[in-house]
């Protein structure tokens, strides 16, 4: 081998070398923050922290309740809200490829899942909350439920269409009406698919904070009621995490594990059904 | 008897066909409710933003001082704190994430470690943005403090370096999986020539798959940077919040949607209000123009 091909192999070696480096550099702060919120936040949770509400400031416990069950009803209702939206606005993308209200219908979805945060907050206020006069965890759920529709739709689309047309033509075939078709051929075929979607943006607006703060705006009190404020872990999260507070920070640090763990584990599980149904999302 | 079995029959399957077209009539409206959707949040802006524009104007958008007490607005100091919050972010992560997206597409498409690369990544996609604020103030802002101290420059540890650096680990998932989907597109007929021809893989790499996916990596870049335009918890708990015209890149500052955060619950008259909402609408504009470029190059380049 003369000089100049071990020179380009070494470049090449080296630039191999420097890419994997560059490449796996990611994986440290993921880990820097799953350790250190494990630290922090493993020592505040105990049974009082699960159970209590927060404490005025000075006093030490004191427990995040009432974020833990604000959390799971404004995200349950966003839930309930947008699934059938999104799975039907699904259905109705992946039967009309082409067409001019279906090219619509598919950038609005593009528009949509590129606006901030912060923007759909702003025109949910303006909505729901203005007119009502008053925050509400409610408002807020639409807020998410808008946010959670892209995701929903992309992936119901994206699995119905791996699913073989001779399986609709079989069934139009034997004389069964369109909707039986979809409804009882096509979308159970394509469940796992569906439901690994509605998981996958179940995870992604359970951390999300922008939204919620003109919407549920945030409650230091324990409130079933979705028509009033209510609290939730990202809100909390941050109202406490930004104070000046020590005692308020704890809480902050259990709440954080609490979310952190519950969005990656959503994931994970995501993840896991996916590989297993062998669908690609 | 036969008569009325068939008349059953033949009533049953109007119910048949009047249920399809219900089924397939309410499909329309939904897909077209989407439409309606993101026109309605359009409309709401610029209805809402109205007050602003008719009583600020143009000069709104240049003015440099914000002082909502004295009904002063000036957004300039925001443009700028996004933009360069925004950019300096996208340029600290494009070395990372162009070497996720070679490594995933090119070194090494399959196998346990790229799996694991993969998973990783997405995971940094998934972590909620308050707790990468959270982190980032107790954890990231003493470690800039010291950086500053030793530059030299006023250790405030929170600023629009601090935010970019948060920023540019939240925006790299989406460059990189983007990229690496883009490089694996690259047809191995044009490799293997290379390879042929003697080239080593930095050099195939370099000359083949680069040039090839060029515009496809541009596109993800955007789609980062609409990311990056958006964002706000992450940022609204590092930056500083502060309306002051950022003097340097480790000054305090303030981006669109950090103000908004803030101070939308505190406007108290309605040009206030209705300046925060323009800036929501700017806001909207910017990110929907950006991402719909993006997602145009993806198409083409899919299609090709």
């Amino acid at each position: 081998m003369n000089v100049h091909v071990k020179y380009r192999v070494a470049k090449s070696r080296l630039a191999q070398g420097l890419i994997v480096a560059l490449a796996f550099i990611i994986t440290l702060p993921l880990l820097a923050i799953i350790i250190f919120i494990f630290r922090e936040g493993i020592t505040k949770i105990n049974w009082n922290f699960l159970t209590h509400i927060p404490k005025p400031v000075g006093e030490p416990g004191g427990g995040i309740v009432n974020a833990l069950v604000g959390s799971i009803l404004i995200v349950l209702a966003a839930t309930i809200m947008s699934v059938p939206l999104g799975v039907l606005c699904g259905i109705y993308l992946s039967e009309n490829k082409t067409g001019r209200l279906s090219y619509w219908s598919r950038l609005s979805v593009d528009v949509l899942q590129g606006i901030p945060s912060i923007v759909i907050g702003i025109v949910v206020y303006f909505w729901i909350v203005k007119p009502i006069g008053g925050f509400s965890a409610f408002s807020g759920s639409v807020a998410l439920g808008i946010m959670m529709l892209p995701i929903l739709i992309r992936s119901t689309e994206e699995t119905l269409k791996l699913i073989p047309p001779s399986l609709k033509e079989a069934g139009l075939a034997l004389g069964l009406p369109y909707h039986k078709v979809i409804l009882r051929v096509i979308v159970p075929c394509g469940m796992s698919g569906i439901i690994s979607g509605i998981m996958l943006s179940i995870a992604r607006i359970a951390g999300e904070t922008a939204p919620l703060l003109f919407t549920a705006f945030g409650n230091p009190y324990l409130n079933t009621n979705l028509t009033k404020p209510m609290q939730s872990l990202p809100l909390l999260i941050f109202n406490y995490a930004t104070s000046p507070y020590d005692e308020w920070h704890d809480l902050a640090w259990g709440a954080a594990l609490i979310l952190l763990f519950t969005v990656l584990l959503l994931n994970i599980i995501t993840k896991l059904t996916t590989r297993r149904w062998n669908v690609q999302l | 008897m036969g008569g009325t079995r068939a008349s059953k029959k033949i009533s049953g399957s109007y119910k048949q066909i009047r249920a399809e077209t219900l089924f397939r009539r309410s499909l329309i409206i939904i897909g077209a409710a989407m439409l309606v959707l993101v026109l309605g949040i359009l409309f709401t802006l610029i209805v809402e933003s109205i007050p602003s524009m008719k009583t600020l104007g143009l000069k709104y958008l240049w003015g440099r001082v914000w002082d909502p007490v004295n009904n002063i607005y000036g957004a300039f100091p925001f443009l700028l704190g996004t933009l360069l919050t925004s950019f300096l972010a996208l340029i600290i992560s494009i070395p990372f994430s162009f070497a996720i997206a070679i490594y995933l597409g090119e070194y090494r498409p399959r196998g346990w470690l790229s799996n694991f690369l993969r998973n990783i990544v997405d995971l940094i996609a998934a972590v909620p943005s308050v707790i990468y604020g959270f982190w980032g103030l107790i954890v990231l802002v003493p470690i800039v403090r010291s950086l500053e101290m030793k530059l030299g420059v006023l250790p405030y540890g929170i600023g629009i370096f601090t935010a970019s650096l948060i920023l540019a680990v939240m925006i790299i998932p989406y460059a990189a999986s983007l990229g690496r989907e883009m490089i694996r597109l690259v047809p191995s007929p044009l490799k293997e020539a290379a390879y042929s021809l003697g080239a080593t893989r930095y050099e195939v790499i370099r000359s083949v798959v680069l040039p090839f996916t060029k515009s496809g990596l541009f596109a993800g870049l955007l789609l980062s940077l609409g990311r990056a335009l958006g964002e706000t918890m992450a940022v609204t708990m590092v930056i500083g919040n502060t309306s002051l015209l950022p003097t340097s890149i480790f000054a305090p500052g303030n981006t669109m949607a950090s103000v908004i955060a803030n101070e939308f619950t505190e406007a108290d008259h309605s040009i206030y209000l209705s300046a925060l909402i323009e800036l929501g609408l700017v806001l909207f504009l910017v990110t929907v123009v950006i991402n719909m470029i993006g997602k145009r190059i993806i198409k083409r380049f899919t299609n090709e």
